[in-house]
């Protein structure tokens, strides 16, 4: 029995959307590095899709895994379906997180939620 | 290429344990409390395992008590010295903030029934001082315990010295010896010990066994009750096939402490010197005074999960001090205790070697953790900030 499923572990090592927007109009930095885990997302949002999307990472495996899915999960989708997207559908897209990693799927959505919010500040828009 | 780099957390069983242990469960497998032939055999083996491993660490047979391993030893000495203590109404103990949590987690429950412990300083080398455990003796201590080598740094402690203060002033000198027997040379009467635990699968023994020496006269207090088994000190049929083959284990490897030793130097400060090529990497504990087989560093920008997992598709087995390794939030209470901020501890690295690595296998280790942790750094927005000086180093 392994640590982690097998999507987790393909996430982990071919991460995708791995680097850095230069012109993103959305950042969002959450988690630190005492608790061992941080998560920075760069969006690219134009009429209310998000055109790109890339993320940094330092963390565990899970951590790396679960920003890797989330940006998958809300690629090329409408701001407003980024919006809803929850940690309880990160996981699940990765065939579950052991019960003590599941914080890495929340930091996952909040990496999001904190980006999205910076796109809103920036842009004086509201997301429906 | 597949290494295996884990041996402070267990090791493999030599061939001749395994013999012996399989041998004697189809062969010898009665009850050495029996009083018929075969029974009497396997208290035979028993007796003679006892005065093998008594031996190996100068010590004598009826001075060995088998345990199930290093935890129990280390509750047991524990115990029984605060069960004299208190009889004494010496109720203070001395021991270290990096031991092991058998021994930490013993003392904190000591600590809810009244006593009171004094937790010495390991200093940024991961060393502790004799002086201070000197001036930390008081007229209620009873019991000094202080690891005889680090599972984690592997930094190998004064022990005779510390042994020498604790005979002076009378107080008990307990050493978790776990990760030092049979990889440096102990000796319990030269090196002033009174109480010493060991566990035989960090010795290529099997798992759950170990044993605890009790310098004669110490009375020991009683964790399992039940028969008369050890002396009526440990209730319980021995394991004997088990104890057998960790008798054969520490024969077998002591025997080669010179020449492992020699190698395993060798090859672990190879592995260090490799190692410190990565910038803004250092490595935890003393350099010298530490365990041949032990390498342990703290990487800066990184995670020790991640490191690990992907160390292992590359076929290390290696180990961290890491959170996300622990299960709990904070990385290892020895990186803390060495003064490691959680930020770089939570990046360590430990590689605890074999006798038969060899020069080619560290070479591998050495640009497999160099090109992992560069892949890692690339996208961590930790080393980002770091590099572009929105964060300081401290490494």
């Amino acid at each position: 029995m392994a640590l982690y499923s097998e999507k987790v572990m393909d996430h982990f090592r071919n991460p995708r959307n791995v680097g850095v927007i230069e012109d993103a109009n959305g950042i969002g930095e959450v988690g630190n590095a005492k608790c061992g885990d941080i998560m920075k997302m760069y969006l690219k949002i134009e009429d209310d899709i998000v055109q790109d999307v890339k993320f940094e990472t330092f963390g565990c495996g899970s951590a790396i895994a679960s920003s890797s899915m989330a940006t998958e999960l809300i690629k090329g989708k409408p701001v407003s379906e980024a919006m809803k997207l929850t940690n309880k559908a990160v996981a699940e897209a990765l065939d579950g997180l052991p019960a003590y990693k599941m914080h890495c799927s929340v930091l996952a959505e909040e990496a999001i939620q904190s980006a999205l919010e910076d796109y809103q500040k920036r842009t004086g828009k509201t997301i429906e | 290429m597949k290494i295996y780099a884990d041996n402070a957390a267990t090791t493999k069983m030599s061939e001749n344990a395994i013999h012996t242990m399989v041998s004697l469960l189809e062969d010898s497998w009665g009850n050495p409390s029996s009083l018929y032939a075969h029974g009497q055999l396997a208290k035979e083996v028993l007796e003679k395992a006892r005065a093998d491993v008594a031996a190996v660490i100068g010590a004598s047979p009826d001075e060995i008590l088998f345990t199930s391993g290093g935890s129990e030893a280390d509750n047991q000495a524990l115990r029984s010295a605060a069960e004299l203590g208190k009889k004494k109404g010496k109720m203070h103990i001395i021991s270290s903030a990096f031991e092991h949590h058998a021994i930490l987690h013993t003392l904190e429950r000591l600590k809810k029934e009244g006593f009171e412990v004094t937790l010495l300083d390991v200093h940024e080398n991961g060393l502790i001082l004799p002086e201070e455990v000197a001036a930390a003796i008081r007229d209620d201590t009873c019991l000094v315990t202080i690891m005889y080598a680090n599972n984690e740094i592997g930094t190998i402690q004064p022990i005779r010295e510390i042994g020498r203060i604790c005979r002076e002033k009378n107080v008990l000198f307990h050493t978790d010896a776990v990760q030092a027997v049979a990889h440096v040379p102990i000796n319990v009467k030269e090196d002033n010990i009174d109480l010493l635990s060991a566990s035989a699968h960090k010795f290529h023994g099997p798992k759950g066994v170990g044993f605890l020496y009790a310098k004669k006269g110490i009375k020991l207090t009683n964790l399992i009750e039940g028969g008369a088994q050890e002396r009526g000190r440990r209730a319980g049929t021995e394991n004997v096939p088990g104890i057998a083959a960790m008798a054969e284990a520490l024969k077998e490897t002591s025997s080669r402490m010179d020449e492992n030793t020699a190698h395993l130097t060798k090859m672990r400060d190879k592995l260090i010197s490799g190692l410190a090529e990565i910038p803004h990497s250092a490595l935890n504990g003393d350099a010298t005074h530490r365990l041949p087989s032990n390498v342990n560093f703290c990487f800066e920008g990184i995670e020790g999960e991640s490191l690990l997992l992907l160390l292992d598709d590359k076929g290390i087995q290696a180990s961290s001090g890491s959170a996300c390794t622990s299960g709990s939030l904070d990385p290892s209470h020895v990186l803390l205790a060495i003064g490691r901020v959680h930020d770089v501890a939570h990046g360590s690295l430990r590689l605890s070697l074999g006798e038969d690595i060899t020069e080619e296998q560290v070479d591998y280790i050495i640009k497999s953790v160099k090109d992992v942790v560069s892949y890692l750094r690339g996208f961590s927005p930790v080393w980002r900030d770091l590099m572009s000086g929105k964060g300081q180093f401290i490494l």
